[in-house]
Parts: C-alpha cells; structure tokens; sequence
C-alpha cells in the first residue's frame, strides 16, 4: 500500500511529523517499509508559459524561447526539449535555483551562454525535478496553471511517499481512509472522512441484475451514466495523488474507479453499457466456458470460479478482472458502474491459479467492506460527472446475503492476563471507541460487534490483540515468568548430541552443511536408488529429489573444496535422509510412509595427516576410517562385514553391526564413482545411524584383579580367507576363564610364511582374579585357544 | 702422625684436579685403599703405646672422615657435571610443531545453535527435533492457516510425491513450528521446549536459500503472557549476544497461530550497525485454536511462541555477509569458526 502523506493528511491530520507518524504506524502493526519525498529539493522553480520558440542559429537541436513568468519583460531560453512549444506551460527553474542532480548533489542554475546565446534560467522535464525518470521532454502542465507561482506549491511536492507493508488481517488500510482510521486511533486525531452525497439521477436507465451465487455475491450495486466523454483529461490532482501510489494514469474512467478503490477501499468495475449482451447474471463458472480478460489472458472457468456473465456468457472474473468484450475504452458513451462485495473465500487463490493477480483480488481474497457499496458508487458517480460529464441513472443496490457480524466477547481479566498487565475496563472502552468499534459493557468486560470493513474479529483473542496493539506494544513491560524449580531428566544412556558432534570433528572432520534435496543422479550412483522421494515443484535439476543418504553431498563437497586447491578435505555432516517406506506409520514423531532417520557421515580424501614434518606422509586409507568409526561408537562391541554397496569399491566395503544390527557402512568409493566425479584419488567414506552414535552404556564396575597379569604372544598362520575377526571371535568367544583379553598386533605375509597363507599374532593378557596365575596355567590356557582355532579352521602356530 | 694435615690436603687437591671418575676412584685408592697413605697410619696404630694410640686412632678417623666427605662431593659434582652434558645434548628444539592429527571444526549454525540451546537449557526448556518432511494437517491446519492461505501454493511451499492418510501431498517443513504441534501432543504443561532444525521455501536469491534453519521456542502454562514473551525473548538476544546494549522492539504483527503477533525487531546500542532495527523473529500468544489442537484447553493453558532464522543470528554474531557460505562446504570459510 503505497499513498501521498497529504492525501492522508486530508483525512487525518495528527500533530506528528512525518518521521513521527512513520514510526506510529509501525509500532501499531502498519508496517511503514519506506518513506520517500514526491520530489527532490529544488528552489526557485516556477510556472512559465512558453511565448515562443525560435531554432538556435548555431544548433540544430536547441530552441530559443521567450519565456513568460509573470514578469514584465520574457525572459530568453535555450532548450533542447523535442516537446517545447509555443503556447505550453512548463517549469522553469530561474537564475539562482537551486536543483538536485542525478548523483543527489545540489547545482545551481546560473546565467549561461549556450552556443552563443545566453539563456536566463532552465526549463525542466519531471526527471530534473526528482518526480519521475521521464527524461523525454519537459514537464507539461495544465493550461491553467498559474503563471509564476512556486512548482513546488502548484504541484503540492512537498508531500512523502509512504509505502506500508500490510499484514493479510488488515484489509481494512487498504485505503486512504482505511489508514486514516487507524491513525485516528493511533493518535486520537479527528477522522475527517470524505463526504460523500447521493448524486440525483437524471433519468430512469437501469441495467438488470440477478445474483445467482449469493454465497459468492453478497451484495450487487450499480448504476447506468449515459453520455459520458470518456476520453475527458483526468485533472492533474488525481493524476498527482493516483501516481504517488503507483498507479499510472490511464483514462478518466478506469482513473477514477481506481482513485475511488484507494480513497475508500472499494473496489469497481465499469462496463461498456452498449457491449453487455443483456443482463448481468453472477454465477460460477460452468466447465467449458472461458472469457477473454482486460490484461489479454484469455483463462479457463469451472464451477469453482466466480464469474460476471451476461447471455454470451462469462464477461469477467468476479472480484478478479473484467473482460475484454465489456471494457469501457475512451470512445465508449454509456457506462455501467459495478460496486459488488463478493466472499473472500469465493475469491481466494483463483488469481492465483491463473498465475496473475490484481488490485480487486487482492481487496476481495482479504475482504472488502460490504457497507460501503453505495457510497463507493456515488463517490464515482460525483467524478466521473466532474471529469467526463454524463446523466446518471437510480442506483440500484441489490443486496444477496451479507456477511453475518456476530458481537465478540472480550473478558477484561483474560485481556490482562494474556498480555500481562494490569487494565481495568475503563481503559478498554476508551481503547474500543478510539478504534470506533461497537462495544456494549458486559458483567465481565465488553461485547463489540464487529464493522462491516473489518474481518480479523471474530474471536476473543482478536479483540485482545487489539487492546495490546492501541495500548501499545511498547508500554508492555518485559517481565520474567516465575515457575516451580524443576529439574529435568539426564539419561546416562543417552549421548548429547553435541558430544557425538565434538566427537568427530576431534577425529580431524570439519562439519558442513548440504541441501537435503539433490540430483537423482547422486541417488542411483551412491544409493542404487531408482525410487527417491521426488519433489513435486523442485527449483532446480540439481535439488529434484530428497537424498536417502548423505554420501553425494559428501563427495560434491570433496570436490569443491579441490576445486579451490585444497588437496586433503575431510568433512562430515549430521542430517536426515529420506526414503519412501510402507512400513512407517503416522506417530509422535514420524511421517506415514516416509522413513526419515538421522545419519552422521563422514568423508576424507588425501593425506591421512595434515602435512608434518615428523611423520611420514601417507594416504588415507580404509583402516584410518574405520578407527574413526570404533573410536566414535566405544564402548559398543562392533562387527564389520563385507558388503556390496553401490557407492563403494566392493572389496573395499564393510557394513558396521552391533549385535547383529547394522547401523552403517564404511569404504573406498568406487573406482567408477571417482572417474565419472573426477576425483584424483579415491576417498574413504561411511554413514552411521545417529541413533547408534547416542546410545551409551550404563558402565558396570568390575573388581581390578590384584594379581599380576600373564602375557603370551600367539602367532597363527591360516588361511587368506579366514579372516582376524573370524580368529578373533572364536578365541574370545570360547575362552579359557583366565584370557581376560585378546588384540591382534601383527600381520605378517611374506618369507617364513607360505604363499596363499597370513601370519596373524595376537597378545593374550590372562589373569586369575583370586591368585598368582602359574605358568603351567598360562601354558595350558594357550593350548587351548591353540587347539580351538587349529579345528576350527586349521590355524597353525608360526614357527 | 705430623703428615697427616698433609694427606688430607693432598687428597682435597687431588679430588678437586680429577673430573673424571675412574680417576677419582684411582685417587681415593691412594689414600683410602689397601695400600693407600691412611691405611699406613692406621696399621702403624699398633706400635704405639696404649695411652696416646687413642688419641691418634681418632686423629686419623677425623681425616679419614673429612677425605671421605670430599670424595663425596667430588663424585656428586662429577656426576651433575655427567648429568648436565647428558641434558645439554639431549635438549629439543621445543619450537617444532607437535606431531599428530588435524582438528575439524563444528560448522557456526551448529555453534549457534548450541549456543541457543545452552541459553534456554539453563532456564529449564527441553530440546526437540522431528521430521521434515511433514503432513499438511502438522504445518498448516494445525497451525490454523487457512485452506487457501498463499504460503500452501506451490510457489512457497516444496511439495514431494507421497500423501498422506488424507490423500494431501506431503511436504517439507516450511518451519519449526510443526514441531510445537507434535511435541505439545506428546508432553503435559507446564510446556517449555525449543526445536531448532532444517526448514525449506521455495526462495533462492543473494538473501534466501531454499533450505534454512529456524529455532521454535513454546512455553506454554496457565499464566505465560505476552509480557513474559517480551522479557523472556529480549534476555535471550542479550545473553546471545553477549551485551546489554542491545535494543529490542516488539511491534504488532500477524501470524495465523498467534494472537496477538509480534515482530521482533533488535538493534545493537553500538558498534557498526548502532541503531539500525533488524527482524529477528516472529511471535506471540499461541492462537486458542492452535492450543486446542496441542490437546489442551485453551481457557486453562496460554503462552508463548517464537521463531527465529538461526542463519540471521549467525550472521549477525559472527559478522557473516553472505548466507550462501553456509551452504557452500567451503573449507576455507568453515574452518574459521574454531
């Protein structure tokens, strides 16, 4: 909502300065985005009447001209306006005035000579006095504009520009006068609102009307001028006043029903009487039938669309647009005036769906005062008789069915507690009747009914928040709640977040942040993912479908950053992912039909160290992210298994369980993925369920033997296929009592050991928790686990 | 027995000429071996009559005493002497840079986020997270937007191919605030949590990303007001940012799922940016049909809602300009925040 500081002053006039009344508006809700001066500073520019024009004798382009201000003698000036003409009015800015140029610095106007002419001053185009970007040629002005007189004066520049951001409850400052009452009540200024008389008719022409869809068409108003000049000039006042909020003037008819829409908020339409194909008929629209609109589009109706229709059919879009084949243009003699209320719910989204909006639209979808249907009419009827002439028909005012305006029920003490102050009643009534709202004192606060140009009340709260706004927003005091100390729980068993989040980025990750949404590609590549989640309206190729898995990302973030030089990325992300699952109900937390967990990832390409000069530098590799992952999920008993997974080189890929569950994967990337993303090296990557990373363990104290441990190197050589984990979990598996523990510390292939065949030592820490363990003990119990792996899959001690 | 102030000194001299020990110990035996100078004396101890052979046993023991005390000594500074050269040449160049792995760093919204959450935490508020991809009813009706409200359109809201139970397409999160809505239903008041999390638009320019994040804050109880809101939210931007010389401004607003709205507008007392009014959250009283569709009855339970852009805050508290950088994995950028 954009409109002149004088238009509204003239409606209201707080003592507020400009600032001032910017300010108020928004502390009252009336968001005031910008507020910008109609013109630049100028001075000395006055109205000159062109006397005559002359060619310049040295330039082809320029004109000499004699110049009336008012003064007893014309004065002489070289123009180069294309438009100068004899016999025109224009602002000349005299010797000594002072303008605005185009970077915002001041220049004066002095006496010049221009070719060899000396021009007494400068006449100017509406660019060069900061009102418009027409450079075109100068300003014309009215023929009658007073010779001499102050431009700034005659055109009222010294006026502001407000331009407001309207919240979508506040239909209502959809207007001069809309504002105006909320200034009123703002301020406690007076509201002088525009008085409106009944125009008389001249004659008994009348246009029928029938209302087919009263639950789309409240109320129909209209009224036959016959006779008018369309194509009448619009007087500069409101071509002034319709410009400042932005609306181009066009012709006096369409001026003037957009002049009355701003003034009042009310929205009209003016047909060409002589092109309706008889009478008015507001209906839905009907499958089939389409209608040709003023702004060209031809669009579409069905049953869901409002239309105004005569016998040929559709002629317009309800509340939306008129048509093509009724328009009023400059030739037209009799006109018929429209001042309907239509139901925002019978408007909403249908401009909408026609990819188009307009002002009417955007009044209806929000809701239009459906009191003010007649006074709109006689508002258009007073100017357009002023503007284009003509003899107005009766007004007929066909009424439907109209908004009900139940009264609403504020409590006082549910006011003050819900905003937290104190109020009495007296305050709130002072409050109800600086907003002019209808409120009857009730036992426990008031009853106030609602007006016709309001549709944000209908509930207490509605009326509280009212209470709040006039009260001031700024008067509330900004207390702290008082409440009953209370401790929440902390689960042992549960990690913070953050502790799993601090945990990585200790391991040498650097967290990031990626879309959720990526390219299908990514999903086939690294997911086998043929059936993503897709996005219905995504904004690009590159974000069509929802990832099941955080690995493209990762791999896309490796490559940006050696784009940029940085030949050793590691990065890690926390995210969702989503996939389509049958198997996922509607619950507290979760999405029917979309499994949506949590994953941590991670990813490293390049040195598995940052260079240094004390340790060799080698590659990351398989084993150093696997590490990553033990260290992460301590104390969890893990198990990696071989595993076929799109994204990694299959000899090179492991899927991560714990008890027999797998919460996540860890490999190479395919060589294939790393040539078609070109990536010089292949990285290492895994993706763990967050789920697994924030589960701990109650830790269970076990009494710390006070005997001395045994230590004794096994050295087994098997099989290449039998793998450590295999050894490993037999031995630990059926252990002699006093083997308390197991590592593997050496992998040994090569001399000594023959081909096809692993050396594996393990160091096993026995101890006996009530005595000195002997060394026959110690030897027996190695024996043992000897024996075990010798059966089980033909280990033999290395000799 | 006249030389023996003489073997004494010579001993002192000779210790105190040797720095090394095996000619230390060379030197002792010279007067303390078998055949050393005291060893004589004291053999010659026999032939002397009873009366004066006590006085000149403990002469001779006093010398003993006092060669064995500088032998001692010698051998003790000799040993420093050893130890010293030992630590002389062992020394490190302590400059060299330590060995080992790198550090990753957490990205700023997270840091924000922590830090977020570490405010309200510390007055008793509950953390929760959901899922994104939500049901119209979670994002919107429960919400009380109306059925035709713009924001469902196509052109704000991210729609995926699934429905839900209803046969409405699901979509993605257009903000926390979903999540007020499921946490309400699974907890009784007093209602005290805040959500941060991922929310998507359908906006990409130099100032929106089609995936952002946003923090809800809910407290709802029988007597949380809008004068609570406004203190409760104001301490908030000063502990976050660390001053009180933080103006905030609450002005009238309008939200479907509170009443009465506010926005909440926060400028800094000083520095750069001195008086300039930013927004920095949206808020107010949860709407009564919002509370009833927590489960709860709206005559007995009000309060609060908030909320915030955490990208807004980051950029704010860390001086950030552009909000695509943190989207960009851009290590370089990342890696600041340390």
């Amino acid at each position: 909502m954009k409109f002149s500081e004088l238009w509204l002053r003239s409606f209201v006039d707080p003592s507020l300065s400009t600032a001032e009344l910017a300010h108020a508006l928004t502390m009252a809700g009336l968001e005031v985005e910008t507020i910008e001066p109609a013109a630049a500073p100028f001075s000395k520019v006055v109205v000159a009447e062109v006397l005559e024009v002359a060619r310049h004798p040295n330039a082809d382009r320029l004109s000499v001209c004699q110049v009336n201000i008012g003064e007893p003698a014309p004065l002489t000036i070289v123009c180069g306006a294309p438009n100068v003409v004899a016999g025109m009015r224009v602002p000349c800015a005299l010797i000594g005035a002072r303008l605005t140029g185009e970077n915002g610095a001041a220049f004066d106007i002095k006496r010049s000579s221009l070719r060899g002419v000396e021009s007494q001053g400068m006449l100017c185009s509406a660019k060069e006095l900061g009102i418009a970007d027409d450079h075109s040629g100068l300003l014309p002005l009215a023929a009658d504009a007073p010779i001499g007189r102050d431009v700034r004066e005659v055109l009222a520049l010294d006026d502001t520009v407000f331009t407001l951001k309207l919240t979508p409850n506040r239909a209502d400052c959809l207007s001069l006068l809309g504002v105006a009452r909320e200034v009123a009540a703002i301020t406690g200024a007076a509201l002088q609102p525009p008085q409106i008389k009944p125009v008389a008719a001249q004659n008994a022409a009348r246009h029928p009307v029938k209302i087919s869809a009263p639950e789309g068409c409240g109320r129909f108003t209209g009224r036959v001028i016959r006779n008018v000049n369309a194509a009448a000039p619009v007087p500069d006042w409101m071509v002034q006043r319709l410009a400042r909020a932005g609306q181009r003037s066009i012709s006096a008819l369409v001026d003037v029903t957009n002049y009355v829409m701003l003034e009042l908020g009310r929205p009209l339409h003016v047909y060409d009487l002589d092109k309706l194909a008889g009478a008015i008929d507001v209906r839905f629209g009907r499958k089939g039938e389409r209608v040709k609109l003023l702004n060209e589009q031809t669009v579409d109706v069905d049953e869901g669309v409002l239309c105004i229709t005569d016998s040929s059919g559709p002629v317009g879009l309800a509340g939306i647009m008129g048509g093509d084949s009724t328009k009023a243009e400059t030739d037209s003699r009799n006109i018929y005036l429209e001042s309907a209320f239509f139901y925002p719910e019978a408007i909403a989204g249908r401009s909408r769906r026609y990819n188009f909006t307009s002002d009417a639209a955007h009044r209806f979808e929000r809701g239009v005062d459906f009191d003010n249907n007649v006074a709109g009419i006689e508002r258009a009827t007073e100017l357009i008789l002023a503007i284009c002439g003509g003899e107005p028909g009766p007004t007929d005012d066909l009424v439907a069915r109209l908004p009900e305006r139940k009264p609403v029920r504020v409590r006082s003490a549910r006011a003050a507690k819900v905003i937290g102050i104190d109020l009495d009643d007296k305050e709130i009534g002072e409050i109800f009747s600086r907003l002019d709202l209808a409120a009857v004192k009730t036992a426990d606060g008031y009853s106030v009914t609602p007006p016709s140009y309001r549709f944000d009340i209908a509930i207490e709260e509605d009326l509280i928040e009212e209470i709040a706004r006039i009260h001031g927003y700024e008067r509330i005091p900004a207390s702290r709640p008082r409440v009953r100390a209370a401790m929440r729980e902390q689960p042992e068993t549960v990690r913070p977040l953050t502790r799993v989040k601090e945990a990585i980025a200790a391991r040498d990750y650097q967290e990031v942040v990626n879309f959720s949404f990526v390219e299908t590609e990514w999903e086939r590549d690294f997911c086998g993912n043929d059936a993503p989640v897709k996005l219905l309206n995504p904004i690009s190729t590159q974000h069509a479908v929802m990832r099941s898995s955080l690995a493209g990302s990762l791999v896309a973030n490796v490559r940006y950053n050696l784009n940029r030089k940085q030949g050793r990325v590691r990065v890690f992300e926390l995210g969702r992912v989503f996939r389509a699952d049958a198997g996922v109900a509607d619950g507290p937390l979760t999405v029917g039909g979309i499994d949506q967990p949590l994953k941590l990832a991670a990813i490293a390409y390049g040195p598995a160290r940052p260079e240094q000069w004390g340790l060799a530098q080698r590659d990351v590799d398989f084993y150093d992210l696997k590490g990553d992952v033990e260290s992460l999920l301590v104390p969890w008993q893990l198990r990696f298994e071989r595993t076929n997974h799109p994204a990694l080189h299959p000899g090179r890929a492991a899927n991560v369980l714990i008890d027999g569950r797998c919460i996540g994967w860890l490999g190479e990337l395919h060589p294939r993925w790393q040539q078609k993303y070109e990536l010089p090296q292949a990285p290492i990557l895994f993706e763990l369920e967050l789920d697994a990373l924030l589960a701990a363990r109650m830790p269970q104290y076990r009494e710390v033997s006070k005997f001395p441990p045994v230590i004794r190197d096994l050295a087994l050589v098997v099989d290449e296929s039998v793998s450590a984990q295999t050894l490993l979990e037999l031995m630990l598996g059926s252990r002699p009592a006093v083997v308390q523990d197991l590592c593997l510390f050496d992998l040994y292939r090569g001399k000594g050991v023959d081909a096809g065949k692993k050396s594996l030592a393990f160091r096993v820490v026995m101890q006996d928790t009530s005595k000195t363990l002997t060394d026959a003990e110690a030897e027996e119990a190695i024996a043992q686990l000897l024996q075990l792996v010798a059966r089980s899959v033909g280990a033999k001690l290395r000799t | 027995m006249d030389n023996l102030e003489k073997i004494v000194s010579d001993a002192l001299e000779q210790f105190g000429r040797i720095d090394d020990a095996t000619q230390l110990e060379q030197a002792k035996a010279r007067f303390l071996g078998k055949a050393g100078a005291l060893t004589d004396l004291l053999k010659g101890l026999g032939k002397l009559p009873a009366e004066e052979r006590r006085e000149a046993g403990s002469r001779i023991n006093a010398a003993k005493e006092r060669i064995e005390a500088a032998l001692t000594e010698r051998r003790d500074a000799l040993a420093r002497l050893q130890l010293d050269a030992r630590l002389a040449e062992e020394a490190l160049d302590v400059t060299l840079p330590g060995r080992g792995a790198g550090r990753g760093r957490l990205h700023p919204l997270t840091r924000t986020q922590d830090r977020i959450e570490a405010i309200f935490r510390s007055i008793g508020f509950d953390v929760a997270d959901g899922p994104e991809i939500e049901t119209d009813w979670n994002n919107f009706t429960a919400l009380n937007n109306p059925e035709n409200h713009p924001a469902r359109s196509m052109q704000d809201t991210f729609y995926v191919e699934a429905k839900d139970k209803d046969g409405r397409p699901l979509l993605l999160r257009t903000h926390t605030s979903p999540m007020q809505v499921r946490y309400a239903r699974m907890h009784t008041p007093p209602i005290k949590v805040i959500a941060p999390g991922r929310t998507y638009r359908v906006d990409s320019d130099a100032t929106h990303s089609p995936m952002f994040h946003q923090v809800e804050g809910l407290w709802i109880d029988e007597n949380i007001s809008f004068a609570d809101l406004k203190g409760v939210y104001t301490e908030f931007l000063r502990r976050f940012f660390e001053t009180e010389e933080l103006d905030v401004r609450f002005r009238p607003s309008f939200f479907p799922f509170t009443e009465p709205s506010a926005e909440i507008d926060m400028a800094f007392a000083a520095g750069p940016s001195k008086g300039k009014w930013l927004e920095i959250s949206g808020a107010g009283q949860v709407h009564p049909v919002v509370i009833r569709n927590f489960g709860l009855d709206p005559e007995r339970y009000i309060g609060f809602a908030f909320g915030s852009g955490v990208e807004r805050l980051a950029m704010l508290r860390y001086g950030i300009s552009d909000l695509r950088l943190f989207y960009d994995g851009d290590l370089r950028f990342l890696q600041q925040f340390a």
